[in-house]
């Protein structure tokens, strides 16, 4: 077998997001030789999200993750609204439970993201921000990588063993690789183990950040001190392309955004930043940002997938965590990618944690990331929702299911001093008004109550 | 909150430029014959792309926001787009 260079790392984990933070910290917590190598000029100066994390995967990472780390405001809030033309009709839910313990925090990831890389230094993680890494160094497999005169063997199945980074003209070597980079994942794409996307995997999100008042946030959302609301959007707000907008509060500012999905926005040949623009300007949703201040206009993509997406997460010397590994849910109620990407971080930490241990970072060595992942709770969810991407791509539930709502609540309360007829007439009425039939109810109740 | 242009938007960012270097080629035959401009003039939610009057279509790279929205929708060949180099581009101070 060929001498190979000994490593200059034991992990080269590439992306400073939420998935490689966390990595990081817990195999340098392990004592292990970590290089954390983030593109931005600082870690979070690329990246986006709507804002929501449900935190108590990060706070066992971090126990004090809520008091220390730059969270915004705590949920309390949930609503859902189904927005029409002229119309809307909402569910809202709004607990002091949700409090404590705390289940969900708004975020900003150009503040959260360097945190956590604070404390990746802390752990002895070597921080490299403001460098890109332009492909990943393979060998051809199986390949030693020589850890004295104990083998490292290779068995996995591309062919190739994945040796390292390379960043224009530098080539950094590791035991191990973590493609920690992102829904775009060049990495991934690169090694060969995620070929193009369809589109109906993927969505745009457009967000901007508004400034307000804290005291006018607390007042137009019906908050105290530190509480939060979350406000998922379906319907008119996307023009009728599949997708739905949030707004979420911040401590003195909103995220308001539209998640559109890629495959319907080109096949309606909608212009994206029209939807985003009609959505801004909603009678129902403008008088929430009234007043308010452009503070920053952003893009990212989403992975709709589900579990679908997921493909191959372990190869000889690399593994692929977070949005990389197409880790995102999409209920339709909720967006969830932060908290899987910690899940799957702590999985590939004690995954690549017990092959370094066992001297065997091949495809096999590393499995133990993918069963862990699989046996997490995220994981699970990840199953447990595996039907709500296909179950969202219905029309349905973009327009007629809101207009439907609207129509049946327009019946009871619009007191014209006509005789009042029982809700189930006017719901039949509405009913036979709508281009759904019964049948569409029934079997969307059925699909959706197994799908969410 | 009083609505904005794109541009207007993109204004209220921070971005540093990389002057020597565009991260965005676009295949000019090959997005014409695929459609391919035209669906990335649609879905760049920073209007980078732009269709001229002789049917090319133009770049404005600088207002790039990274997302890869463009370059999942092109047609094979049609479009050559990575991230900017180590550094540069938009630098987010929300997220
Ligand atoms: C509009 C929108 C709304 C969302 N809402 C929510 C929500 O409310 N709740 C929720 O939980 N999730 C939400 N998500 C999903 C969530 O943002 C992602 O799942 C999450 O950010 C994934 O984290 P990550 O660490 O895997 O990837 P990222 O955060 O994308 O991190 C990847 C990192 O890798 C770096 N990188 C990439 N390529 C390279 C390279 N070649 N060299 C060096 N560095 C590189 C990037 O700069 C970046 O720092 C939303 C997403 C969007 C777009
Ligand atoms: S990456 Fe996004 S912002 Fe940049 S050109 Fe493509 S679609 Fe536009």
């Amino acid at each position: 077998m060929p001498e190979v260079a000994e490593p200059d790392f034991d992990v080269i984990v590439v992306g400073a997001g939420i998935a490689g933070c966390v990595t990081a910290y817990q195999l340098a917590q392990q004592g292990r030789e970590v290089l954390l190598i983030e593109r931005g000029e600082a870690p979070g100066s690329k990246n986006l999200s709507g804002g929501v994390l449900y935190s108590r995967g990060i706070q066992e990472v971090f126990p004090g993750f809520l008091d220390e780390a730059p969270v915004e405001r705590r949920i309390t809030r949930n609503c859902v609204t189904f927005l029409n033309a002229t119309s809307s009709v909402g569910l809202d839910y709004q607990d002091a439970r949700l409090a404590d313990p705390v289940n969900a925090v708004t975020v900003l990831r150009a503040r959260l993201d360097p945190w956590l890389a604070g404390k990746c230094e802390e752990a002895g993680v070597t921080v490299m921000p403001g460098v890109r890494v332009d492909r990943v160094l393979t060998e051809d497999g199986p390949a030693a990588n020589a850890a004295g005169a104990a083998p490292w063997h290779a068995n996995g199945t591309t062919g190739r063993r994945v040796v390292g980074v390379q960043a224009g003209d530098d080539e950094l070597r590791a035991r191990v690789v973590v493609a920690a980079d992102g829904v775009n994942s060049f990495l991934a794409r690169d090694a060969g183990l995620r070929p193009k996307d369809p589109l109906n995997h993927l969505a745009v999100g457009v967000k901007s950040v508004v400034s307000l008042p804290r005291e006018t946030i607390e007042a137009r959302f019906n908050l105290t001190g530190d509480e939060g609301t979350a406000i998922a959007v379906v319907g008119d707000c996307t023009e009728g392309v599949g997708g739905g907008g949030f707004l979420y509060t911040n401590t003195d500012s909103v995220s308001v955004g539209v998640v559109v999905r890629l495959d319907d926005l080109t096949a309606q040949q909608k212009v994206v930043t029209d939807i985003f623009d009609h959505f801004l300007a909603h009678r129902f949703i403008a008088p929430y940002l009234e007043g308010g201040e452009l503070a920053e206009y952003g893009c990212h993509l989403v992975a709709e997938g589900g579990l679908k997406m997921i493909g191959e997460i372990v190869m000889d010397g690399m593994v692929v965590v977070g949005d990389a590994a197409g880790l995102t849910l999409n209920t339709g109620l909720t967006v969830r990618g932060m908290d899987l990407a910690v899940a799957s971080a702590v999985a590939a930490a004690g995954g690549i944690g017990a092959a370094l241990e066992n001297k065997d970072t091949s495809k096999a060595g590393l499995t133990g990331y993918r069963e862990r992942f699989f046996a997490s709770y995220a994981g699970q969810d990840m199953k447990t929702y595996a039907k709500a991407p296909a179950f969202l791509e219905h029309e349905r539930m973009y327009k007629q299911y809101g207009e439907l709502f609207a129509d049946v609540l327009y019946g009871a309360f619009s007191l014209d001093t006509r005789p009042r007829r029982h809700l189930l007439s006017v719901a039949r009425r509405a009913l036979a008004h709508s281009p759904l039939k019964m049948r569409h109810l029934v079997s969307d109740g059925i699909a959706g109550g197994r799908a969410l | 909150m009083k609505p904005l242009s794109v541009p207007e938007r993109l204004a209220k960012n921070r971005f540093n430029l990389d002057e020597e270097e565009s991260h965005i080629e676009v295949n000019q035959e090959i997005a014409r014959a695929t459609g391919t401009g035209r669906a990335i003039v649609a879905c760049c939610p920073a209007h980078v792309y732009a269709e001229e009057p002789d049917g090319t279509i133009s770049v404005e790279y600088a207002a790039c926001l990274e997302c890869g929205t463009c370059l999942a929708v092109a047609a094979p060949g049609a479009l050559k787009w990575h991230y900017p180099r180590g550094g540069f581009g938009v630098q987010f101070r929300e997220g």
